[in-house]
């Protein structure tokens, strides 16, 4: 199996998938509702719990959009996996395994296109908060936009190999809004996990969770801070996710057998 | 691909019988010993318990057995999507557990489920296959509207898959298992949920693809009636072994004559009818179904009176009598204890190896596989 065939897999099922959400975009509009909202109606208290003295006016919405969109990143990302069990189910996953066609081509183009739709959803929510206020350096901007892409393909290689190891969506759903409840707040996505703000235990305890640290990072960025300690360990945390996802799911397409 | 249909004649193997060499280049499947255990909490499960098959070219293949024989299993290995704990297979001339890839480049695949997505179009999901299989595009598309046209599908380019009649989308499916014309294919379940009239005609785009392409067809199907129409030569599994193999023909002919089944007043009477059965000129086997005695005989109208006057002699009392020509689905009671028609309902009781008359090698199979169950 050489590059070039498994380059052309992918943009193969890349293509397919694409084709196929375009032709049912409801989901993708569901999925930016509820980030919009919370800018909407809940952005606007957050500026009296983060604002410092003396600073911009518009730091608030600095620290909230980033959160918002590592949530979107997050719960858009990692429900994708109901989609791969009712792929299963038709046996759409067995009939491509029994071709000659890259496994992991059958993983990094659904990934591919969960991580577009993701883009798309991220730019709007990010305008959205142009028009309520935010103000961000578009280095900043485009960077927390990579962020979000290596975020989304960590979380869907995840969620379509538990999908897939589960075949079954009464098991899916309370266990992915088990593990994506705390992991989100953990990470301090509506306010942010600081020393002053968190008793030791939250503090200590939201240190463990990778999340934080992509969050941090992505505060940093759109404060117009690129080179510190914080993204360093945010773009660390971000690869280091990914590339473990993308081998648990890679595997899982491997074996998937049942 | 020159061979006729009738060049790859069927012969009679004894399950278990080693490969003859001279069949190796001829063979498109070349199973030794193939086995696959499952683990799971409770311990393991045997699915598959060595299974030797050889399909040459050009056949059409049966593999008959009730839910759970393990059809599904061996056919899952045999296409790649499982691997075997045990034994070894040449499928397509490419030994399948070294070169599962250049297997998959061979063979075609059309599972149970099918394996569409609804919201594709026919055309979309045939082009989208064809490049699956390294096909450029053009190609693709050629060979998509050959295939269209071959099996009866030309008009519904455009159609989405899920406005396709229950049918059309099974073509779809065989389609997409042929779009890089593989010289082998397998066909799991090819008719269930069909109507009567989509089988027919399903059965001789089966036959048409054998006959016209020179394609190997391996297809497993619990409807006997199929393997009777459809296969050249039928494997019979259970509790995952072949149990028995051959033509059609062959295998009634194994029960031949005719069946006369005696059902009696009292169970407690089951062994001194066998006894006094057993010895009885003519009567090739007995077994005991519950209440019934299945006898297979010899010009069974000229025996019923032998039989009944047996009976009689030995004070056992008869509820009825009747006699019948063989199917295969008598071929498959008196194989594996169970019909297939009603596999799911597990009522029939499987035959007890001590109450069995019959010495020949068939008996002793199906022995073997009751006392393992």
């Amino acid at each position: 199996m050489n590059a070039v065939s498994v380059l052309r897999d992918t943009e193969l099922i890349f293509r397919r998938q694409l084709r196929l959400a375009l032709r049912n975009p409801a989901w993708l509009i569901i999925g930016i509702t509820q980030p919009i909202l919370y800018l909407a109606l809940f952005g606007p208290l957050v500026k009296h719990f983060v604002s410092a003295p003396g600073a911009p006016a518009d730091v608030a919405w600095r620290i909230f959009v980033p959160g918002l969109l590592v949530q979107l990143g997050l719960f858009g990302s990692l429900f994708v996996g109901f989609a791969i069990i009712a792929e299963w189910r038709a046996g759409v996953i067995e009939r491509m395994r029994v071709t000659p066609v890259s496994r992991f081509a059958l993983l990094f183009g659904r990934v591919l296109r969960d991580v577009i739709a993701l883009l798309v959803q991220s730019t709007v929510l990010i305008l959205t908060g142009l028009v309520m206020g935010l103000r961000a350096p578009l280095g900043g901007v485009l960077f927390a936009l990579a962020f979000i892409a290596v975020l989304a393909i960590s979380m869907s290689s995840l969620s379509y190999a538990v999908g897939l190891a589960l075949k079954s969506e009464d098991a899916l759903a309370p266990l992915l809004n088990s593990v994506a409840v705390p992991v989100l707040l953990l990470s301090g996505i509506l306010l942010p996990i600081s020393r002053q703000s968190a008793p030791t235990w939250l503090y200590d305890l939201s240190r463990i969770n990778p999340f934080r640290y992509i969050v941090d990072a992505m505060r940093e960025v759109f404060l117009g801070v690129y080179a510190n300690s914080t993204v360093l360990w945010g773009v660390l945390v971000s690869l280091g996710l990914a590339f473990v996802c993308v081998m648990v799911g890679v595997r899982r397409f491997q074996i998937e057998s049942g | 691909m020159a061979d006729s249909p009738n060049a790859a004649a069927p012969a009679l193997d004894a399950p278990g019988r080693p490969a003859e060499p001279s069949h190796a280049e001829d063979a498109m499947i070349e199973a030794r010993g193939l086995a696959k255990t499952f683990k799971n909490k409770r311990g393991s499960v045997e699915a598959v318990r060595g299974l030797d098959v050889t399909v040459r070219r050009g056949e059409i293949v049966g593999f008959l057995g009730p839910n759970g024989a393990g059809k599904t299993t061996s056919l899952r290995m045999l296409t790649t999507l499982l691997d075997p704990t045990g034994g070894t297979a040449v499928v397509a001339g490419a030994d399948l557990r070294r070169e599962p890839a250049e297997v998959r480049r061979r063979i075609g695949y059309v599972a149970q489920a099918g394996g569409t997505d609804g919201a594709c179009t026919v055309a979309e999901e045939l082009i989208t296959q064809a490049q699956l299989y390294r096909l450029g595009a053009a190609e693709a598309r050629t060979r998509c509207a050959t295939l269209l046209a071959q099996l009866d599908l030309d008009g519904l380019e455009q159609r989405l898959v899920k406005t396709l009649s229950g049918g059309q989308k099974r073509r779809l499916d065989i389609a997409l298992g042929l779009v890089h014309a593989p010289r082998l294919v397998f066909l799991d379940e090819p008719t269930t949920g069909l109507d009567p009239q989509s089988r027919a005609n399903l059965w001789t785009h089966v036959r048409k693809l054998r006959d016209e392409l020179g394609t190997t067809v391996f297809l497993t199907t619990h409807y006997l009636d199929e393997a009777d129409a459809l296969c050249d030569r039928i494997l019979i599994i259970d509790s995952g072994r072949i149990v028995a193999e051959g033509t059609p023909e062959e295998l009634k002919h194994r029960i031949s004559g005719d069946l006369v089944t005696v059902e009696l007043q009292a169970e407690r009477d089951t062994r001194s009818a066998l006894d006094a059965l057993r010895e009885l000129d003519g009567v090739r086997d007995a077994a005991l179904h519950a209440k019934a005695l299945r006898l297979t005989v010899d010009s069974g109208a000229q025996r019923l009176m032998g039989i009944m006057r047996a009976l009689d002699a030995a004070n056992v009392p008869i509820a009825s009598i009747q006699l019948a020509h063989p199917t295969l689905d008598d071929v498959f009671l008196t194989l594996t204890g169970r019909s297939l028609r009603d596999d799911s309902s597990g009522t029939a009781a499987p035959p007890d190896p001590t109450l069995q008359a019959g010495s020949d090698q068939r008996r002793a199979e199906t022995d073997t596989t009751g006392s393992a169950r």
